[in-house]
């Protein structure tokens, strides 16, 4: 189990993160929801000891996460940011094996190998494996990325955004593939999501977040509903039951 | 594979080179040629690997490749303080001082003030490598303006000598100096070792890199600090080249088109053999001595680089 | 004639040496960093100016053609081949910024800085060719002990040159918010940011030529100004304008008077100080950034 314990972040003089606790629930998708500049992706970096905290702990298994080697915590956890644009020659499988890293430094063994090509096999990307990544569209390089991530083999995935710049239908792909991962292999998976109803229709629990505290978390049916979305959001949100989703109306 | 045959051809142009240097027109006086040219070569392999191998892994670390390590104000401060020498005590004491103590005074300087640098910066929240360099190159800028306002000052003639030392060259390397460069590089060699396994997961960029297990502060500082030693290494024994890692490491990157660093490390050096001989080739049968080497690879390094920013068709 | 009881020796010193002197300064002190505040309009980056874009390297560049080709050129015809070069240089510099898709703020002046080394490499090779590394090196350094009566009238042809400005910045400004924004605006892009160009080369090369480099003021002073009085163009453009020749000024009476009777030049003086102030600019942004 991830937990949280009263972290908080400033940047200069402003707060982004303030005396936060959280547990995050293994085997299940966590999101977490909120305006622009709310702290959410701050909070997954923090998590992940992609950035240090001011104050506070984050606890994996009991052990704070600055305890634990580097690369023992990499084939624990896994972080997979807003992809960014990186200048370098390299294909699609080449990217992926380096998930193996944490456990061959490099020397890749024929186990690795396996584990590269069920990640490949998993996000469907035999028939760009040979591709360069420089060639791929977003959506692709994406799915590229998370194959990495299911290389990696963490028991914690972490996904900051990863719908960003995708259309509908790789959208819906990489959550179904998420839903999965989560299913059958039994990870935990924690993302940052902009698209409430991506959250509501995929997520098993949500953490709201308002000015770099939580507001409300919880199951998400106990937490998609207007009253919730009022405070997080400050809109008036109606909210129905579509074929047994709970689907938010903001559009108007 | 067809990197392992460009890797080969790029080998045997170096030895060529090499040989046809050491043996051109040697004439008669053997005896005496040979062994002179044997140190200049042995300086051209050392001096190139150092300024290969380092820029290539400052170019992965700062995920860049239109930067270079001499940028961080080493150049600057290596003028600095040959024209101070000249300044305060007169050109004939620089060309008199004693070469090992005016050796490892520049290195230690050098080396000191990149310590420092890097402990200034990585103290501060935001350890922003762009912000390390620039901060560098501002330091450059302040030893150059004071290194220019002395030069001003001082006769032509003690100027030639400070011009000297301005450029790099071949010609009057030092034997003993070698011998001690070449122990510095080699244990700096053994302690980059293990760390070199790191370079193609740090070329992914910081996140990936951390996400991937690496102590990514530790190991950038430690890559900063090898690079460090390595530019002033080969800056104090003869001269700074600005441009040739920037050369060469491009030219490495465009030829292998790989992210892998065992290729890249191994071809920017041969590269760097092979332009540091070739050039040295022309400057002693072409130029006849008329021009120092390092204005010839910088002009062509920085003519070859505005090509790149301007002409190739990728945006950086 | 009798000007407040001084002698005819005295007289002569103020019109011939002091006064040049002192005007040489303020139009010097103003030019440069009315540039740079107009260049930092254009690429919208406070950290570029004609030191961190080249301009001043071509210029040089520029220089020292004339020196070569045309040795018994005039000082007009010299400021027109700077001109050329500078301009090119600078403008060569833009158009590297545009394929640049990494756009931190820091990065840009380094790319600046790096363009600015490469042409300086072409100008040693050059110099080097022709022995006239120390002749360059002297225009490197910004010296004001040379001006006098008949050596600095060219710095007037800067002045219109800054007026034209003042009534372009704001039009800067937009330009410099991105092309399609500009146009947006009716706005005829690539003229406007050619007139900036324009100006910047014009006046950097006149000052090179007059007085020699006076590295980072063009970036230090438009960047205090905008601390005390945030970003209000029009007035902060006088304000850069005044503070700027005040600078040049104070610097000067510092080289003047710290080992008198001899004289630091004021390249190094502004150099020092000016390097100074930029760093303490630098961390002091990284200290407030988000």
């Amino acid at each position: 189990m991830v937990e949280v314990k009263h972290v908080s972040k400033t940047y200069g003089s402003k707060k982004v993160i303030e005396n936060l606790s959280v547990d995050i629930q293994p085997g299940k998708i966590t999101s977490f929801i909120g305006s622009n500049g709310a702290g959410k992706s701050t909070l997954l970096s923090m998590l992940s000891r992609l950035i240090s905290k001011d104050e506070g702990q984050v606890l994996l298994h009991g052990r704070d996460i600055h305890s634990i080697k580097p690369n023992d915590l990499a084939k624990e956890l896994s972080i997979l940011k807003q992809s960014n644009h990186i200048d370098l020659r390299i294909q699609v499988r080449d990217l992926i094996s380096f998930g193996r890293f944490p456990y061959s430094q490099g020397r890749l063994t024929k186990e690795d190998w396996v584990e590269i090509n069920k990640a490949i096999h998993y996000m469907e990307l035999e028939e760009i494996q040979e591709r360069y990544i420089d060639e791929l569209s977003g959506g692709q390089l994406q799915r590229a990325y998370i194959a990495m991530i299911i290389a990696q083999d963490t028991d914690y995935v972490m996904l900051d955004e990863p719908l960003n710049n995708l259309d509908m239908k790789h959208s819906v792909q990489i959550m179904k593939s998420l839903r999965k991962m989560v299913e059958e292999m039994g990870k935990t998976a924690v993302i940052v999501i902009h698209d409430i109803n991506f959250a509501s229709c995929y997520s098993d629990r949500i953490v709201a977040l308002k000015h770099g505290e939580i507001v409300r978390e919880g199951p998400t049916e106990e937490m998609i509903n207007s009253e919730m979305l009022k405070e997080v959001y400050d809109m008036d949100i109606p909210v129905q039951l579509i074929n047994g989703e709970r689907i938010c109306l903001h559009f108007k | 594979m067809l990197l392992k045959r460009k890797m080969l051809l790029l080998g045997l142009l170096a030895t060529a080179f090499s040989v046809l240097f050491l043996f051109w027109d040697i004439g008669t006086a053997f005896g005496y040629v040979f062994p002179r040219r044997l140190v200049k070569v042995a300086a051209i392999i050392l001096t190139g690997s150092c300024i290969a191998f380092s820029t290539v892994i400052f170019q992965t670390i700062t995920n860049n490749r239109i930067l270079t390590p001499s940028l961080i104000g080493l150049d600057s401060l290596y003028m600095l303080i040959q024209t101070a020498i000249v300044f305060v005590f007169g050109g004939r004491q620089l060309a008199m001082m004693e070469n090992r103590f005016h050796f490892v005074l520049s290195v230690g300087l050098m080396v000191l003030f990149a310590l420092l640098l890097f402990r200034l910066v990585f103290r501060m929240e935001q350890r922003n490598i762009y912000f390390l360099l620039l901060i560098g190159i501002i330091c450059g800028t302040f030893f150059s303006s004071i290194s220019s306002f002395m030069q001003m000052l001082i006769d032509p003639n003690e100027f030639s000598i400070v011009q000297d030392s301005m450029f790099a060259s071949f010609n009057n390397v030092n034997d003993d100096l070698l011998g001690i460069s070449a122990i510095i590089m080699i244990l700096t060699g053994v302690y980059a070792f293990p760390m070199l396994k790191y370079l193609n997961v740090m070329a992914l960029g910081q996140d990936q890199a951390v996400n991937l297990g690496i102590p990514y502060n530790k190991i950038v500082r430690r890559w900063l600090i090898i690079i460090a030693v390595l530019v002033s290494v080969s800056t104090a024994l003869v001269g700074p080249i600005t441009f040739l890692g920037l050369l060469v490491a491009n030219v490495a990157h465009q030829l292998f088109q790989t992210y892998r660093h065992s290729y890249l490390i191994i071809g920017a050096v041969l590269i760097s053999i092979i332009t540091l001989a070739g050039g040295q080739f022309i400057v002693e049968h072409l130029f006849t001595f008329s021009i120092p080497i390092s204005v010839i690879v910088n002009f062509v390094g920085g003519v070859y680089f505005l090509y790149l920013l301007l002409k190739e068709n990728r945006s950086w | 004639m009798d000007i407040g009881g001084l002698t005819s020796q005295q007289q002569e010193i103020l019109l011939v040496s002091r006064i040049p002197r002192l005007l040489s300064i303020l139009i010097a002190g103003m030019s440069m960093s009315v540039i740079g505040f107009i260049m930092q309009q254009l690429s919208r980056n406070k950290f570029v100016s004609p030191t961190t874009a080249g301009t001043m390297d071509s210029a040089r560049l520029g220089i020292l053609a004339a020196l070569i080709l045309f040795p018994t050129a005039s000082m007009l015809m010299k400021v027109s081949i700077a001109f050329v070069f500078a301009l090119a240089g600078t403008f060569l510099f833009m158009k590297i910024l545009d394929r640049i898709k990494f756009k931190d703020t820091i990065f840009i002046p380094l790319v600046g800085l790096m363009f600015g080394n490469i042409v300086g490499s072409l100008t040693t090779f050059i110099a080097y060719r022709f022995d006239m590394i120390q002749s360059i090196g002297s225009w490197l350094q910004g010296d004001f002990s040379m001006i006098v009566k008949g050596r600095y009238e060219l710095l007037y042809l800067s002045i219109p040159a800054l007026i034209l400005a003042y009534f372009y910045a704001n039009r800067f400004t937009i330009a410099g918010m991105g092309k399609d924004f500009a146009s947006n605006l009716g706005l005829q892009y690539k003229q406007i940011v050619n007139i900036g160009l324009v100006i910047v080369a014009f006046v950097s090369s006149i000052v090179l030529l007059t007085v020699g480099s006076l590295p980072f003021l063009g970036l230090i002073i438009p960047n205090i100004v905008s601390i005390y009085q945030g970003d209000h163009l029009q007035k902060n453009l006088l304000h850069t304008a005044l503070l700027g020749a005040l600078f040049v000024l104070v610097c000067d009476i510092l080289g003047r008077v710290l080992i008198f009777p001899y004289e630091i030049s004021i390249g190094l003086t502004v150099g020092v100080l000016g390097s100074g102030i930029f760093l303490f600019l630098l961390l002091r942004r990284n200290a407030y950034a988000s």
